[in-house]
């Protein structure tokens, strides 16, 4: 396969790529890790103690594991050089139909987990759709994703009609308020899907594929990658995971809104890029995603902390983003002029 | 509630024309909040009442205080007018956090005020069913929460709740006019709505309705912006092109109002007058100059959330209202929805808000 990608049209990435993929995303993570590790001396040294504290640690990741598990997602399809606008829409509309009457109704006869299942088949029906749109209705991802976006957020409204749905099924709120092994619900959720999603992308042909296919689409199709099914089980995949989160925000708010999610696929997708998954494909990183939600949900942490100013805390968050896609390209360029 | 209580008596005690003065200079020049002018006269008065205990310094009260994005005016004012009661205290240390219309955001900054130990929480959350746990958990960690504007879906979740009152503000509304047009009872009365299917604003409706109904008239005309001044521009144009004679228009909304007004003046029309809702500065000063159609507002006070903050520190410090035979602070405070014209206005515009 290699050798087929080679002499296509970047013809020096791929070989460059394989080359220093290993020490290179070591390389990064490690900057990520270090950049996680100064964060949080910034947060021992302004909120010292109140920050140390395990309670803290545990809302830190409670509130990055909903965003992780979209952001997850958003790393297979940022990594086949495809983007996922609707993740968030998708949420708050899986976070809708997962609870209407209806489906608490039904979960109340048989079982908790149809809230759960719900919200996944809505996210992963979403998906559905887009990649469907984007592999064989040959839209552009941006395009069919945005209008998923507005349509999905539309159709949450008129479900809802505008109004919170609260959770009543209590089995299900009981077993996301968990603990086990002191570590929440959520946080388990999370770390599980992101290492079925580390295993999928480093370990497997599907992962193998989906860098290939962003590495060059056209020259995965001559190596015989169906690229057009890969693309599709790439968005069922991405809605599958946002529908996921909209079951924990569910389980979280004890209610469903079409509000919920509103601008995640801002938060995702800058996560990821942080992270060091290239925005036109062909690399990813699954740890990278990781730290990348860890680092802007510590800095969302230490701003809260600290009392500081509401808008700072944004100013923060887009310096943030511009350096580390600064350094990136730094480390691309690097990468591609040292054979 | 105390807001406007402390504020007339300052009035009273001669400040009347320095607060409304100070007001319309900062309304004419920045974009500083409201209520600050309010706030300097009241710290210059000596911090409080003259002769109310309560005014006294106790013991500190750290409280932590959340409410969604400022994405319109009076949201805004929410935080600043909260933000400038708690600087009048010297015994609250005030932790505001980033408003956010992200509820896992908003429920992991009450956790982070749970995990500080704070004595209060001022919360006016973005969805009240969504934040209800995190509250319960903060009030079975023994902070006392607040609960401003909009209410949690179990009421064990705050110790005080503090609200407005959409449906008197439609009464307020639907009476004004009545009392100005109750003689013809052949009026066109038209009213344009906020976004139509969230309760509050079926509440106004219903208010105003009610409030028609005591002198036999009812609305002709009805359509729903959506709080926005482009939504309210297109809203009132589509009103004015539906409605060729109108004598009274109410407005839920006086962010949306800036629109509806714009497109009262494209349409060169003035056969009616306005009442609007909410009560921003220029609304106000617009009644006050008396040169647009603007009449008349019904307040939704801003202030709700620095009545939080009162009642917080009265509730941490185990005081009473002193005007109050009630030993405790009260469990639910709902405030007043008045009608603001020409002859009150002044009484009003300090507690207004820019928007």
């Amino acid at each position: 396969m290699s050798t087929t990608t080679a002499p296509a049209a970047p013809p020096e990435q791929a070989p460059a790529r394989r080359r220093f993929a290993l020490p290179g995303s070591l390389v990064r993570n490690l900057g990520l890790v270090i950049a996680l590790v100064a964060l949080c001396i910034v947060g021992y040294v302004t909120a010292g103690d109140r920050f140390l504290s395990t309670d803290n640690f545990v809302t830190i990741l409670r509130f990055a594991a909903v965003i992780g598990v979209v952001s997850i997602g958003m790393t297979f399809v940022i990594t086949a050089g495809g983007i996922d606008l609707s993740v968030g829409s998708v949420l708050g509309l899986a976070s809708i139909w997962a609870s209407t009457l209806a489906t608490q109704t039904m979960a109340g006869q048989v079982h908790w987990s149809i809230i759960v299942l719900t919200a996944c088949l809505v996210g992963a029906g979403c998906g559905l759709v887009n990649g469907v749109l984007i592999a064989y209705g040959k839209v552009v991802a941006f395009i069919a994703t945005l209008a998923m976006m507005v349509g999905a957020r539309g159709l949450a409204e008129m479900i809802s009609d505008k109004r919170t749905q609260i959770v009543t099924e209590n089995d299900f709120l009981d077993f996301f308020r968990g603990s086990p092994l002191g570590v929440p619900m959520l946080v388990w959720i999370f770390a599980l899907v992101a290492a079925l999603g580390w295993v999928l992308l480093n370990r497997t042909t599907f992962g193998r594929r989906t860098i290939a296919v962003g590495g060059n689409p056209e020259a995965a199709r001559l190596a015989g990658i169906r690229v057009r099914e890969h693309t599709v089980a790439l968005y069922v995949l991405c809605g599958l995971c946002a529908g996921l989160a909209g079951a924990m925000m569910l389980a979280r708010t004890t209610a469903g809104s079409s509000t919920h999610g509103t601008l995640y696929e801002l938060d995702a997708i800058a996560a990821v890029v942080v992270g060091g998954t290239l925005l036109m494909g062909g690399r990813g990183t699954i740890v990278g995603s990781v730290l990348g939600v860890l680092i802007f949900s510590a800095l969302s942490n230490i701003f809260t902390l600290n009392n500081l100013s509401i808008s700072a805390q944004s100013v923060t968050k887009g310096a943030i983003i511009v350096v580390a896609v600064l350094l990136q390209q730094r480390f691309a360029s690097r990468s591609l002029s040292s054979p | 509630m105390s807001a406007p209580l402390t504020l007339r008596r300052r009035l009273m005690l001669g400040a009347a024309g320095l607060t409304a003065v100070a007001t319309l200079t900062a309304g004419c020049t920045s974009n500083t909040p409201a209520p600050d002018p309010n706030q300097t006269t009241t710290a210059a008065g000596g911090g409080g009442s003259e002769g109310n205990p309560n005014s006294e310094p106790g013991d500190t009260v750290v409280i932590g205080f959340s409410a969604p994005a400022a994405d319109h005016g009076w949201m805004g004012a929410i935080t600043s007018a909260a933000e400038a009661r708690a600087a009048t205290y010297q015994d609250v240390d005030l932790r505001v956090v980033e408003g956010t219309n992200d509820v896992n955001l908003q429920i992991s900054q009450i956790e982070t005020f749970i995990n500080d130990g704070v004595d209060a929480i001022v919360l006016l959350p973005f969805d009240g069913a969504a934040l209800t746990q995190v509250a319960l958990r903060a009030m079975e960690a023994g902070i006392v929460v607040v609960n401003v504007d909009r209410e949690f879906s179990d009421p064990n979740a705050a110790r005080v709740t503090v609200l407005g009152d959409n449906y008197g503000m439609g009464v307020s509304a639907g009476r004004y006019i009545c009392g100005e047009l109750g003689d013809n009872p052949d009026a066109i009365v038209a009213e344009i709505a906020g976004i139509d299917s969230l309760p509050l604003t079926q509440d106004r409706s219903l208010g105003f309705n009610d409030g028609l109904a005591t002198c036999g008239l009812d609305v002709d005309n009805r359509v729903a912006a959506d709080f926005t001044i482009q939504g309210g521009e297109a809203a009132a144009a589509n009103l004015l092109q539906a409605a060729p004679q109108i004598d009274a228009i109410w407005n839920h909304d006086d962010d949306q109002g800036v629109g509806v007004l714009a497109a009262i003046e494209a349409a060169g029309r003035d056969e009616f007058f306005m009442v609007g809702g909410a009560g921003s500065v220029n609304v106000m000063e617009a009644i006050q100059a008396g040169d647009t159609v603007l009449q008349a507002t019904v307040i939704y006070p801003s202030t709700q959330a620095a009545d939080g903050i009162d009642l917080a520190r009265l509730a941490v410090q185990q005081r009473s209202l002193n005007d109050f035979a009630e030993v405790e602070v009260p469990r639910l405070v709902q405030l007043y929805a008045p009608v603001v014209t020409a002859d009150n206005v002044e009484q009003y515009l300090p507690t207004a808000f820019q928007s």
